[in-house]
């Protein structure tokens, strides 16, 4: 302890004390001052890069996920447009079957009536032809049969035979 | 050396153990100390009996070893002994020597070493005894007492030694390296450059690791200043120690006396109501005033004690760790010169190789742990009741 006060120089604390002073002072208006200013600026500097970059990612997620409803948006219309034409198309192949059954049977019908028709006039140019044709063949008949008197007699004999009966 | 009170170290304890980094150096410390003084003591014990022959050269080492360790007027930068007429020659320069007695002296050192060591300024006649003026008359005697003290008149001596000088060095390049360092910024865009590079995260820990974890988000960065400074100021003279220049500045008592007074001052001037109220009534309301009274008479005085202690251990613990550290050193360089032996002399070598390699490490661990201690004083003075309530419940957490 005895050394320790001994070497104990007041000078060298004096200037110490001085020196060391004016260096904090110095160091901290032309060094410190400064690099901390400029660490702080560059660290709120990346803490905003790094905020930005999230927003930014944020941002991206929520286009990105507007673009899948978009996306998928377009996918269920395109679903509904595609469902409606082809229910368009079934009804359209419906309908044309309809129709075409109807002309069908339309022109079927007509067709049955007009053969019903021809038929009927055929039956009726037949009954017509074979009435006159079975009139000529009982004009024959009837001037053969009538040739001599004998069998005139006979005829009016079994004519009567049957106005008889009935 | 490593000194420290029981009290510095449960403070140092309770709040280190926050940090794991911080404990593994504080056992590195301990390690280092632990050997630098069992070092030191071989190196003494060999030095002081030795056999009969050797004497002369011990001595002689044992004398230069002290020289080294004292201030000095003079900034020398190497001398060599003639073998024959046994004259010591210096080689450096003279330095200005600066004295108050009665009223202003100047002169160059270099004129000590005329004039049979005498030196007459103003009327009165000064001489340099063992890196000390004294006061003297035209012959230069010097009176001793009884344990061989000069009792001649000491002037108040306000000269630029060689520990001024590095001082103002050490500051001027403190000045140039950090003053570049804060405008690189400005041209490289944000970064640093250069040697900046290395230095700005030593800043940034500072910053971080020791303001902020020690003072609090709040209130560092009006300590921070004095932290950096400190820090780089002690770390810088420390390497400057450890150069061939062979000035040991941090091992000078008044240097670290000054760096423990200006903690002191900034402890007591910042410090808060709730941190003296913690010294003048540490229990608070956690008792009746009787009880109270009765540890009182104990705990207040030690509470005040402790104000002083704490700068005190810092003082010590870096005079002590830096003066230990050169001693060692040099010790085992004198080695080389008492074996003169294809053995010792490697062994010398080797070991304070090794030694330096071990004071490298304590330039830096011993600005840290000033620089860290000054912190944590600061937060103790700093802290404010609510600070200290949420500091308390994370310790207990641990």
């Amino acid at each position: 302890m005895e050394k320790l006060i001994n070497d104990f120089s007041f000078g060298l604390f004096f200037w110490q004390i001085i020196i060391f002073v004016l260096l904090l002072l110095l160091l901290r208006k032309f060094a410190w001052k400064p690099i901390l200013n400029a660490v702080n600026e560059r660290e709120e500097g990346i803490k905003t890069a790094l905020d930005s970059a999230e927003k930014a990612k944020l941002e991206m997620q929520n286009l990105q996920a507007d673009n899948e409803k978009l996306l998928q948006e377009a996918r269920a219309e395109r679903e509904a447009m595609m469902k409606e034409a082809r229910e368009i198309k079934t009804k359209m192949i419906a309908d044309a079957k309809e129709e075409a059954k109807a002309e069908g049977d339309k022109m079927v019908a007509s067709a049955q009536a007009a053969i019903e028709s021809e038929k009927k006039s055929a039956i009726a140019e037949l009954k017509q032809q074979v009435a006159s044709l079975s009139l000529e063949i009982a004009e024959k008949v009837v001037k053969h049969e009538l040739s001599d008197s004998d069998k005139q007699m006979k005829l009016v004999n079994e004519m009567l035979g049957d106005a008889k009966l009935n | 050396m490593y000194f420290c009170t029981d009290f510095t170290d449960t403070i140092i304890c309770s709040k280190m153990q926050r940090k794991t980094l911080v404990r593994l150096l504080s056992v590195l410390l301990f390690i280092v100390s632990f050997s630098a003084v069992a070092q030191h003591g071989m190196d003494v014990k060999e030095i002081a009996p030795g056999p009969e022959g050797n004497k002369t050269k011990k001595e002689e080492i044992k004398e230069f070893i002290n020289h080294h360790l004292l201030d000095s007027h003079d900034f020398n930068l190497f001398g060599s002994t003639d073998e024959l007429t046994g004259e010591t020659k210096h080689y450096g320069f003279p330095l200005p020597v600066i004295l108050w007695d009665g009223g202003l002296h100047t002169f160059m050192s270099s004129e000590f070493h005329h004039n049979n060591g005498v030196v007459v300024s103003n009327g009165n006649q000064y001489t340099l005894y063992h890196e000390k003026i004294y006061r003297t008359d035209a012959e230069g005697t010097i009176n001793y007492d009884e344990k061989h003290h000069p009792t001649n008149v000491r002037p108040l001596d306000f000269s630029i030694t060689k520990s001024v000088v590095m001082m103002l060095l050490t500051s001027l390049l403190l000045l140039w390296l950090f003053h570049s360092l804060s405008k690189s910024y400005a041209k490289n865009g944000r970064l640093p450059r250069g040697i900046g590079r290395f230095f700005e995260p030593i800043v940034l820990y500072i910053r971080d690791d020791i303001a902020i974890a020690n003072i609090g988000e709040k209130k560092y960065k009006k300590y921070l200043p004095f932290l950096l400074t400190t820090f780089f100021f002690i770390w810088f003279l420390n390497m400057f120690g450890l150069t061939p220049l062979g000035v040991n500045v941090t091992g000078n008592i008044a240097v670290t006396t000054a760096l423990a007074v200006i903690v002191f001052l900034i402890t007591t001037f910042t410090g808060t109501k709730d941190y003296w109220k913690h010294i003048f009534d540490p229990l608070g309301d956690g008792m009746p005033w009787v009880g109270k009274i009765l540890i009182y008479i104990i705990l207040v005085p030690i509470e005040i004690l402790g104000l002083f202690i704490k700068p005190f251990a810092l003082l010590i613990r870096l005079y002590a760790n830096m003066t230990a550290g050169h001693v060692v050193l040099m010790s085992l360089i004198g080695l080389i010169f008492i074996f003169k032996s294809w053995i010792g002399g490697p062994l010398s070598f080797g070991l304070s190789f090794a030694i330096s390699l071990i004071e490298l490490l304590v330039a830096l661990l011993q600005a840290y742990i000033f620089t860290m201690l000054a912190a944590l004083y600061f937060g103790f003075a700093s802290e404010t009741h609510a600070e200290h309530e949420a500091h308390e419940g994370e310790v207990q957490h641990l």
